[in-house]
């Protein structure tokens, strides 16, 4: 297939339809609105398929806990403030082992905030919004066509563990056009979902979709089988691009929309002749801590520099896995501000004299 | 020897763990006998809330959900829509249902989602301890109304089935109780024309089921039947509000 301009939003949901996602459940807010439209447009166009407005962000993610717990493949889509609602249903699903996709554009909050791409969202994302201990597998594309391939494998991925996947992108990802090709992703090898709720057809025993564990024993034990799944996700799923690493005296970490603008404060320092790179997650959820940790190990990279629209939240990842075998600076412009190449530059000279 | 009755096979074997005198457990055997006489077993899907009933995945034989508090009619809203020919329905009491679920209940009823609610109105947040309920009765005693429930501070009881008669979709409404031998006929009745309609994919359907709740209320199961009888059908007078099928 040729590859065709795409609005981000727009492109993340016919993605999911191509993943075989049928069923969508949201409730509008800006910057994710195409999403919800985009839906309602294609849904009534597939066999069996269906778009639901819902009430609220609270109505959406529970609705997508009886389409999941019904073995069907379904989305939400939503930005900040209503990701904040989704969080107990977030929480009963992962609670309850359901496969589903939920997509967070996200902008500036805390509160209502304001309708501008940011990173604000990362320590609810990763470090579990709702209560209990849990975890989403967190992507985190920086650009259309790596949110349309993530979006796609965010199915398989649900699937494959029986786990919510989030897609976090910003209000740049979910607003910008890019060209984009809808090439198919390989197909993970999939367990039949035996447990789902279709009606017993009087041929097996009832199923229950259910996160209440009453004995405490009992709830142990399910919290220890989650984290033995999280560990296999940890093992398996660790996604991370390395950029212009060889010899580089400053490291970068960025991710989404961040990230590409690093690329450009990259080039500039280049010509400058600071070697600067980037180490660039793309599962937030697990997180490339070895690859950071192996970085901080190199002798050639003197200290860290971590960029984020946020006043600083996936840093304190970075500072774990550094473990402070090397500085780690942070810069970030919040609240809908989207940070210049130039401003990274000027820190990371910065930085770089500090170090000297 | 000849078998006069027999437990509903919409029931597992499990105990139900329900206070003695409690009348869930009646209403459980009604929608369970419901479901096997109308041949849905093998095809529903039900939802148990937060509340007493929450159990009640593991009362009932077919499929279940257990969803978060209040949000049944969501979760309900988005099994059916997956599996349009199965019998859906969803089980709330009325903390769950007319408080902290009011906008999914209005909301489901709105869109007309082809499921059935049967609506356990026991005036009182029985799995708490006690706590007034919307439907906690003016001057009737919780442990958050000591005094009693004050209508100038906390309102009127909310009358839910008469609320969402108003509501286009809701297509068969109607409020019952099970405190005496005729009253449970008619509830089981109410509940078969319930997903009747629902099979028929006619619209959004609801079952309101006066019930009581002897523990929190400080009385025997009989006193409690007598007091359902004496205080909460005046105010919650029983009847059907909607029945599509009579409108003509
Ligand atoms: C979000 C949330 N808030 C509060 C609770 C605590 N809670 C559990 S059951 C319940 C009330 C149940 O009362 P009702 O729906 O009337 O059912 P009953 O127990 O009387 O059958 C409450 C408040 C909860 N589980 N979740
Ligand atoms: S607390 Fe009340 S509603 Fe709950 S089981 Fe006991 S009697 Fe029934």
């Amino acid at each position: 297939m040729a590859k065709e301009l795409w609005k981000g939003n727009e492109a993340i949901a016919e993605a999911a339809i191509k993943a075989g996602c049928k069923f969508f459940f949201g409730y509008p807010i800006t910057p994710q609105n195409e999403i919800p439209e985009y839906m309602a447009m294609r849904m009534p166009q597939i066999e069996g398929a269906a778009f639901v407005q819902a009430e609220s962000e609270v109505a959406a993610i529970n609705m997508v806990y009886g389409g999941a717990g019904s073995g069907a493949r379904v989305m939400t889509s939503s930005s900040s403030p209503g990701i904040s609602l989704k969080q107990e249903g977030i929480t009963y699903i992962a609670g309850a082992e359901l496969p589903c996709v939920i997509v967070n554009i996200v902008r500036g909050g805390p509160g209502l905030g304001g309708i501008q791409p940011a990173q604000s969202d990362y320590f609810q994302a990763t470090k579990g919004g709702g209560h209990g201990d849990y975890r989403l597998l967190v992507l985190a594309p920086s650009s259309v066509q790596e949110a349309v391939d993530l979006t796609q494998e965010a199915f398989d991925m649900a699937d494959q563990y029986r786990n919510p996947v989030m897609i976090m992108g910003d209000g740049m990802i979910g607003q910008m056009m890019e060209p984009v090709e809808f090439t198919d992703v390989p197909k993970r090898n999939l367990p039949e979902k035996t447990w789902a709720t279709t009606g017993t057809k009087g041929k097996r025993e009832h199923n229950v979709i259910n996160s209440l564990f009453i004995d405490p024993a009992a709830c142990e034990k399910h919290n220890i089988h989650l984290f033995e799944k999280y560990a296999e996700m940890e093992k398996n799923e660790v996604r991370v691009e390395e950029y212009n690493m060889d010899g580089a005296e400053i490291v970068f970490v960025a991710y989404g929309t961040t990230a590409r603008i690093v690329k450009n404060a990259i080039a500039t320092l280049g010509k400058e002749g600071i070697k600067a790179g980037l180490i660039r997650p793309i599962t937030l959820w697990p997180y490339p801590s070895k690859t950071v940790e192996a970085a901080a190990a190199k002798a050639n990279v003197k200290a860290f520099l971590t960029v984020e629209m946020s006043m600083g939240q996936m840093v304190e990842d970075v500072r774990l896995a550094v473990n402070g075998a090397k500085p780690v600076h942070f810069y970030g412009r919040t609240g809908g501000m989207v940070p210049t190449p130039a401003a990274i530059v000027a820190e990371a000279k910065k930085v770089l004299g500090g170090a000297k | 020897m000849a078998v006069v009755f027999q437990k509903t096979k919409g029931l597992t074997d499990k105990q139900f763990h329900y206070c003695p005198g409690c009348t869930h457990g009646i209403i459980h055997r009604l929608v369970a006998e419901v479901l096997e006489e109308l041949g849905l077993l093998d095809d529903a899907i039900g939802v148990a809330p937060v509340g007493c009933a929450v159990f009640c995945y593991d009362y009932f034989s077919c499929d279940m959900q257990e969803a978060a508090h209040g949000r049944a009619p969501a979760v309900a809203t988005g099994i059916k829509r997956v599996n349009p020919k199965s019998a859906v329905f969803t089980y709330q009491g009325d903390g769950d249902l007319a408080s902290i679920g009011a906008a999914e209940i209005v909301h489901a009823s709105m869109r007309g989602e082809k499921f059935t609610t049967i609506f356990v109105n026991n005036a009182i947040y029985g799995m708490t301890g006690g706590q007034m309920a919307p439907t906690t009765l003016v001057g009737q005693k919780a442990t958050t109304a000591p005094y009693g429930r004050n209508e100038d501070l906390a309102g009127m009881p909310l009358r839910v089935s008469e609320m969402l008669a108003t509501i286009p979709k809701a297509v068969f409404v109607e409020r019952v109780s099970v405190h005496d031998i005729p009253n449970i006929n008619k509830a089981k009745k109410a509940i078969k024309k319930a997903f009747e309609i629902q099979m028929k994919g006619l619209g959004f359907t609801f079952v309101e089921i006066l019930s009581t709740c002897p523990t929190n209320w400080g009385k025997t199961p009989l006193e409690s039947l007598k007091w359902l009888q004496e205080n909460m059908i005046p105010y919650f007078p029983l009847g059907n509000f909607r029945n599509v099928e009579e409108v003509k």
